[in-house]
């Protein structure tokens, strides 16, 4: 169900751009309002999201340590997976967060009758997830040319390199831009991702709707900017005067676009609205997961929870009362004699009349 | 009482491909063997914990309060409101996988609801469902559901089928870990009385008399003057402990498991002989005489009332600090929680050990040091006379507990105090050992009688990694740090790889102490020949007959 409602929910929203901009003209809609309101949606919800979640405390020291803690100075703690300072709490979230360190050490299992199981390295999801997430770096990253002028020169480094394969068919009377790596990676990656999830029976399983549209999604949008950048070939420089005016809030609409560029930038402002509001902000909450980003030094650093407050317990006294007798016998020490115990326990309230009685005499 | 649990054959048969249809239309199936009874009304009201009543799971009424459905909702969103970590594993799960294989019930059950990123959309769906925008409109399509009866009874079933080991939490990108998850869920269910006997019930008896079994003071003090009794059998050593002794300097706390049932009061012995040769000056406690912490299982509130005690009884007796036995959940509860829940202690000192004088830098705050690296800095100062040959008839490996790998990081230090005391050490494959290691499957409160077909699946992994150096290394002695370890592996060992026994490490540590004024080691602790054992004056004994096999 969900597979198909994504597939439809994605093709819609083709069909909504090519229809919307191709068929009724609305360039202004198209290519100003909705990305203008789709970049606010997604600062503000990012913003709101992070803050709802940070706001939430963190009552207790609860890392996961994947390693050796730091006790005994003789012993070599891991500092890496069991962090006992606050840089080392970075090391570990900076390579969680560009290496996906948790995902390297993923197993497969292998169970087969008998029972045996086995257990072996299982590294394609950290490739395809390193592929699509870098892929998807590097191609935001090479989108600020057409926001930015003059374009910075390390802009233009990584486009060098991220074109390292250049072919030149120029020389073929055939003039093709450079091919850049990046976007094909990014294909790639959420192609591989996408195949993983029908493939792989258990993830298929577990799958919902809101795993399948990202997915979808974002394969559209590196279809259509491949197919805008080399097939198409969509006028970049137009391309740029719009980006340019949405950059420096004085939107332009320049004619002669391709509707097919205007497909593509609508589903990217339809990602960009998206995110907040579902899995992808996983971007966010990575750096904020408390089993992560915590140090392990729960018994040499108090850590205070904010919202701790008072219980019933039952103490030593109220224990010693219950069993006086059988500890006596036993030779344990007690707190009162049971002696003493009875005479507190005697009626209650003669008590202060008693004190009244001792007062007056005083007197 | 449970019912007959089905041959290795028939158990070891899995499946582990999910069904056609949606998880969200298939039901639990409360099976003798497979769901653990409720906990009973007594032990709830001695507790104060809501809805108390006779009840069972395989009833179709549950005997829910009347706003059930408003008390679960309530119990959702205070604690979204409280645990960053909840609401976070609640919104950024991407259902990439990684942790479906790694849980040990869904190894041994193949229950899809048994991958840990199902286990969490169980409640997550709900979360969807009644809570968010999306999900109320889109429901199911958005991956959300109503709070119903069949829900409950679904937690209720998989909740409990969750040792809270956190192996899934290693292999998430994001750390979502499972158990917090478990944790929150359970303590959700409790608001409305849906709770298990095997916890309610310890839970009941460590508030009242301290422990878990529920040891009247005399009794606790009996059980470990019969064990007195057998180390002065077997050893030649009288011992003289003391209990609730102010001033003594430290407080030794450990599992009440280890007091009164096998193996575990062999590392009992264990302990007590260990503190006789080194001549510590500690007491036990018979009010604070249970470490582990039912509470753990049960919410966080009954976690900081059971776990007072120890501080209470610390500052009561005046020590210097604490010292903790072997076990999981207790070092889990001490490491990551105490401090927090009931510290700090300002009356106790840092912990220093009074032999070596090594300043445990790393519990300074919560003043409570853990055995094993207690003894491995005596070994490291060479504190004890040590004969490890005594432990020769062993060819030991060592599982390490969940709880004391991943929240603690106690790694090195039983290795190291294993590989002092004995000559055969063989470590099990590096994917199911340290922060990768598997659960014994019983533990959170599982270990109950009528759960056992459900226990032996989910110590299959573990099992299976036993029977690996078992039959290849040799393996005939599996030890642990872990009270729980200590009372559910030897079932799970007989029937999964028969012939393997299972000891705490200080049982280890006690076999290879050579003792001053010690009589001749003919027997170890546990009242077998010590095959190690070579009579002093004939050199033509019987202690060579001793061969393994002899009883």
């Amino acid at each position: 169900m969900g597979f198909l409602f994504s597939v439809v929910a994605v093709l819609v929203l083709v069909g909504i751009a090519l229809v919307g901009v191709g068929g009724l003209g609305l360039k202004v809609l198209f290519g100003v309002i909705i990305p203008y309101a789709a970049v606010l949606t997604f600062f503000a919800g990012l913003v709101y999201r992070v803050v709802d979640w940070a706001r939430s405390p963190v009552p207790f020291r609860i890392p996961t340590t994947c390693g050796q803690e730091k006790s005994l100075p003789w012993i070599k703690p891991n500092k890496i997976d069991n962090p006992c300072s606050g840089g080392m709490v970075l090391l570990r979230m900076a390579f969680e967060v560009l290496t996906f360190r948790s995902l390297f050490r993923n197993m497969k299992l292998d169970y087969r009758q008998g029972p045996t199981i086995r257990y072996s390295s299982e590294k394609f999801l950290w490739l395809f997830a390193m592929m699509f997430h870098w892929a998807f770096l590097v191609v935001i990253i090479r989108h600020a040319r057409l926001f930015t002028e003059p374009i910075a020169q390390w802009l233009q480094t990584l486009e060098h390199l991220d074109g390292f394969l250049e072919f030149n068919l120029a020389t073929f009377g055939i003039g093709l831009p450079t091919i850049q790596i990046s976007g094909l990676v990014l294909l790639g990656g959420v192609s591989l991702l996408l195949v993983r999830r029908i493939v792989v029976p258990s993830v298929r399983y577990i799958s919902l709707a809101a795993d399948w549209f990202p997915l979808f999604l974002i394969t559209f949008i590196a279809l259509t900017g491949i197919l805008a950048r080399y097939v198409i070939r969509i006028d970049v420089v137009k391309v740029k005067e719009l980006a340019m005016g949405l950059a420096t809030f004085h939107p332009v609409v320049p004619d002669g676009i391709s509707v097919w560029f205007y497909v593509h930038f609508f589903l990217v402002c339809v990602l960009f609205a998206y995110f907040p509001f579902s899995k992808l902000m996983h971007l966010g909450g990575v750096f904020l997961s408390p089993t992560r980003n915590m140090v392990n030094n729960s018994r040499a650093v108090l850590h205070v929870n904010p919202w701790n407050y008072p219980v019933k317990t039952h103490d030593y006294h109220e224990y010693e009362d219950d069993f006086r007798e059988e500890m006596v016998e036993a030779g344990l020490p007690v707190e009162k004699t049971l002696e003493e115990a009875e005479a507190e326990k005697a009626p209650a309230a003669p008590a202060p009349a008693e004190a009244e009685v001792t007062e007056e005499k005083e007197d | 009482m449970a019912a007959k649990t089905p041959s290795p054959e028939v158990v070891g048969k899995i499946d582990h491909h999910p069904p056609a249809q949606n998880w969200m239309d298939t039901k639990p199936e409360f099976k003798p063997g497979n769901y653990l009874y409720a906990g009973k009304a007594s032990a709830l009201e001695t507790v104060g914990l809501p809805n108390p009543r006779d009840w069972n799971p395989t009833d179709d009424d549950w005997k829910l309060p009347a706003d059930w459905k408003g008390t679960v909702r309530e119990g959702i969103a205070q604690r979204l409101e409280r645990f960053r970590s909840f609401k976070l594993f609640m919104d950024i799960c991407v259902r990439c996988g990684a942790c479906a294989d790694k849980c040990h019930f869904f190894i041994g059950t193949g229950d899809p609801k048994n991958m840990p990123v199902l286990r969490a959309e169980l409640i997550r769906s709900i979360y969807r469902g009644e809570f968010k925008t999306a999900g109320k409109i889109l429901g199911r399509l958005a991956g959300g559901r109503k709070l119903t009866e069949e829900v409950i009874k679904e937690w209720f079933y998989y909740f409990f089928q969750c040792t809270e080991c956190r192996r899934c939490s290693v292999f998430c990108p994001y750390g979502i870990d499972t158990a917090e998850i478990t944790i929150i869920a359970r303590e959700i269910i409790n608001l409305i009385g849906c709770n298990i006997d095997w916890i309610a019930s310890p839970v009941a008896n460590c508030f009242m008399t301290g422990n878990h079994l529920g040891l009247k003071p005399h009794t606790f003090k009996e059980n470990i003057e019969y064990l007195l009794d057998d180390i002065e059998e077997y050893v030649g050593i009288k011992i003289e402990p003391s209990f609730n002794r102010k001033g003594a300097e430290i407080l030794f706390v450990t599992p009440s498991g280890d007091v009164f049932a096998e193996p575990g009061i062999f590392t009992l012995m264990g302990y007590l002989m260990l503190f006789e040769h080194i001549g510590l000056d500690y007491t036990w406690s018979t009010y604070a005489s249970e470490g582990g912490n039912f509470g753990f299982f049960t919410s966080h509130e009954m976690m900081k009332r059971l776990n007072a005690k120890m501080y209470a009884e610390s500052k009561r007796l005046g020590v210097k600090w604490i010292l903790g036995g072997e076990c999981g959940h207790m070092w889990r509860v001490v490491h990551q929680y105490m401090n927090t829940l009931n510290g700090p202690p300002t009356w106790l000192d840092r912990p220093v050990s009074p032999i070596t004088g090594t300043v445990f830098e790393n519990a300074v705050s919560t003043k409570m040091v853990h055995i094993t690296e207690f003894t491995a800095d005596l070994i490291k100062n060479n504190k004890l006379k040590l004969d490890p040959s005594q432990n020769d008839h062993y060819t030991v490996t060592f599982h390490d507990s969940c709880n004391t790998s991943r929240g603690m990081g106690m790694l090195e230090e039983p290795r190291y105090v294993i590989n002092n005391v004995c000559n055969n050490f063989v470590d099990m494959a590096p994917q199911v050992i340290r922060e990768n290691t598997f659960c014994c499957g019983s533990g959170s409160g599982l270990n109950a009688g009528e759960y056992l077909e459900m226990r032996l699946r989910g110590g299959l992994p573990r099992a299976n990694a036993v029977k690996r150096v078992a039959e290849d290394k040799g393996v005939n002695m599996l030890s642990c740090v872990c009270a729980i370890d200590r009372a559910v592996f030897p079932a799970l060992m007989d029937y999964w790889v028969p012939g393997t026994e299972v000891c705490g490490v200080s049982e280890l540590v006690a076999n290879a102490l050579v003792m001053e004024g010690q009589g001749e080691r003919e027997y170890n602790l546990r009242g077998e020949e010590n095959p190690s054992y070579v009579p002093p004056e004939e050199p033509e004994g019987e202690g060579e007959a001793g061969e393994e096999g002899e009883e």
